[in-house]
């Protein structure tokens, strides 16, 4: 595959309509690790960002930044106009999170752990406003169940719910599905859409691409510590992403003809496919062009067909790119 | 002032103590009432008085001390240790909450254990033996600065340690054997000159010392010195967990 062109990146500035704005943020723990190097980023209003990044990338090094949990080593994180240094406290009861781990009270009921994450944010008791977010999360019959005593998917809910439980306006969530059956996981996308429907900002991170495909508006990758792509969904896959055309010969070529060779034209290893890259955008695919000229050389196909690159293949790509 | 998060840290942990009744009252209580049979009732009616107080009701002040330094650390120092164990830290973390928000929290429902527990033992005590309070202000104000410290010294405690292991070091190896040499079940001026002298680097002394002298007016060291070393380790640890914030120390990256 031929090298990717470098992408636009995001100005530093903040924008008008950013909710959440990165700047210069770096970060080196005690170890001498440097986690994340120089990021800027913006997230933009009642947005569904997805943060893509192999293991290791600094996603939650990010994310715990701009949370509160870890220090930065220098930069500077804005919630919603505040700064989660000098005016945490504005940032923060902006701010929900639901961890990559499962860490929860095992001990105490459902609703004694959703009532306490209100409190601690801030928030006076609102028992209608949290039997509302336990019965949308499905939760509403097991509120007096110890949490010990729920399933994994169950006890992912309940992080949901305790992150939602102080209206935040921003809401980050750490490999949310990581571990979930495909039918919880079809919930909880569900669930995200409502609550972007009701102007809630949602940053995900996930290791599940498709998550990314079909829940994000647009999509960060994050490699080494730093943002390497920053790009609406459909303009990335627009961009990045390639169609195929495969034709399987009716029999073997040896080699390709001379005036056939080129970069987006190759020839499968046993000889049996041929397989053309196009542009699925551009005004002239050139497969119209290809065919006759296979023609022209009596090379016979049996069968055909195209495919997509997947966010997948852009994102193994990126990563692999900067590797 | 973050109140909702006080009370919600406050409620959360005295929630803990009535779920786990028999661990954070009825045990205290209990060992705390052997003490008083075997040490009051059987032992101490065969011994004399001591400055003039009936041995039984002698060490009433001291066993009351003797537990409330035990579970005022136990009680903080497992309060703030859980959440890190579990994870649930990052919630702690992540609100919108200062440190003496937190502080004041944790420690608070530690201390208001500690007072509960003191409480019930003295009541307990009461059916042992006979005694007097003649100062019953400066009793309550040495059990809640004694509640209140130590509870700060179990939450610096409780922050430090990394293992269950060293959530028990400080407290059986070092604080247990202060208290038991801090003259809870003898007047330091029963000992010979030499180790009298080396009692007076047991910090536990001023606090016996001082709070035996609500009961009957009779210490080992001045109440004003007592009340001054009680304040003083107050502020040693108010100072610490002030730098443990400060730092992030073993709580933040």
């Amino acid at each position: 595959m031929k090298p990717l062109d470098p992408l636009p990146m995001h100005s530093s500035a903040v924008a008008p309509d950013a909710i959440i704005s990165v700047s210069g943020l770096s970060k080196t723990y005690a170890s001498g690790f440097q986690a994340l190097r120089n990021v800027d980023l913006q997230i933009r209003r009642g947005e569904i960002f997805a943060l893509l990044g192999p293991n290791g990338a600094g996603k939650t090094t990010l994310i715990s930044i701009i949370c509160g949990i870890v220090n930065p080593s220098t930069g500077t994180v804005q919630a919603d106009g505040h700064d989660i240094v000098g005016e945490y406290r504005a940032a923060r009861q902006k701010i929900g999170l639901v961890p990559q781990e499962l860490s929860t009270d095992a001990f105490e009921s459902v609703w004694a752990t959703v009532k306490f994450s209100r409190g601690l944010f801030g928030k006076p008791p609102n028992p209608a406003y949290l039997e509302k977010i336990l019965k949308d999360l499905s939760l509403w019959e097991k509120r007096d169940s110890k949490i010990m005593t729920l399933s994994g998917g169950m006890k992912r809910r309940v992080m949901i719910a305790k992150a939602l439980s102080h209206e935040p306006r921003i809401l980050f969530l750490d490999e949310p599905t990581a571990g979930v059956d495909v039918e919880l996981r079809r919930d909880m996308w569900e669930m995200v859409r409502g609550l972007r429907e009701s102007g809630v900002t949602i940053i995900l991170t996930t290791h599940y691409i498709e998550e990314a495909e079909e829940m994000a508006d647009r999509i960060g990758v994050i490699s080494k510590g730093e943002i390497i792509l920053v790009e609406e969904k459909t303009a990335l896959m627009r961009k990045l992403g390639k169609k195929q055309l495969t034709l399987h010969l009716q029999s073997p070529l040896q080699t390709l003809p001379a005036d056939l060779q080129a970069d987006h034209l190759q020839l499968s290893p046993d000889g049996a496919e041929l397989i053309y890259t196009f542009d699925a955008q551009g005004e002239h695919t050139g497969i119209a062009s290809l065919l006759r000229q296979l023609g022209e050389h009596g090379i016979d196909f049996k069968d055909l067909h195209t495919t997509e690159s997947s966010l997948e293949d852009i994102f193994v790509d990126l990563v692999r790119g900067r590797a | 002032m973050n109140i909702h998060a006080i009370k919600a840290i406050y409620i959360f942990e005295m929630a803990r103590t009535w779920r786990t009744l028999m661990q954070s009252i009825a045990s205290p209580v209990l060992s705390t009432s052997l003490y008083f049979i075997v040490f009051g009732s059987a032992i101490g009616s065969r011994m004399a008085n001591v400055d003039g107080v009936s041995y039984g009701a002698f060490i009433v002040p001291g066993l009351i001390m003797l537990s409330i330094l035990t579970e005022s650390i136990s009680n903080a120092s497992f309060g703030i240790y859980m959440p890190k164990f579990t994870g649930t830290i990052y919630e702690l973390l992540s609100a919108p909450i200062s440190a003496i928000e937190t502080v004041i929290g944790y420690v608070g429902a530690a201390a208001t254990k500690s007072v509960i527990v003191g409480t019930i033992i003295l009541v307990t005590a009461r059916l042992f033996v006979d005694f007097t309070i003649l100062h019953p202000f400066w009793m309550v104000a040495f059990l809640v600065m004694t509640s209140v410290t130590f509870s700060l010294f179990g939450f610096i405690i409780g922050i430090w340690a990394d293992s269950f292991q060293k959530l028990q070091v400080v407290p059986l190896m070092i604080v247990t054997p202060l208290a038991f040499l801090g003259g809870s079940f003898y007047s330091i001026n029963m000992l010979p000159p030499f180790w009298q002298t080396i009692a007076l680097f047991n910090p536990v002394v001023y606090l016996v010392s001082g709070f035996r002298w609500s009961f009957y007016g009779v210490s080992d060291v001045g109440v004003g010195i007592s009340l001054g070393m009680t304040l003083a380790f107050m502020l040693a640890c108010l100072a610490a967990v002030w730098w443990i914030f400060r730092t992030g120390y073993k709580i933040k990256a």
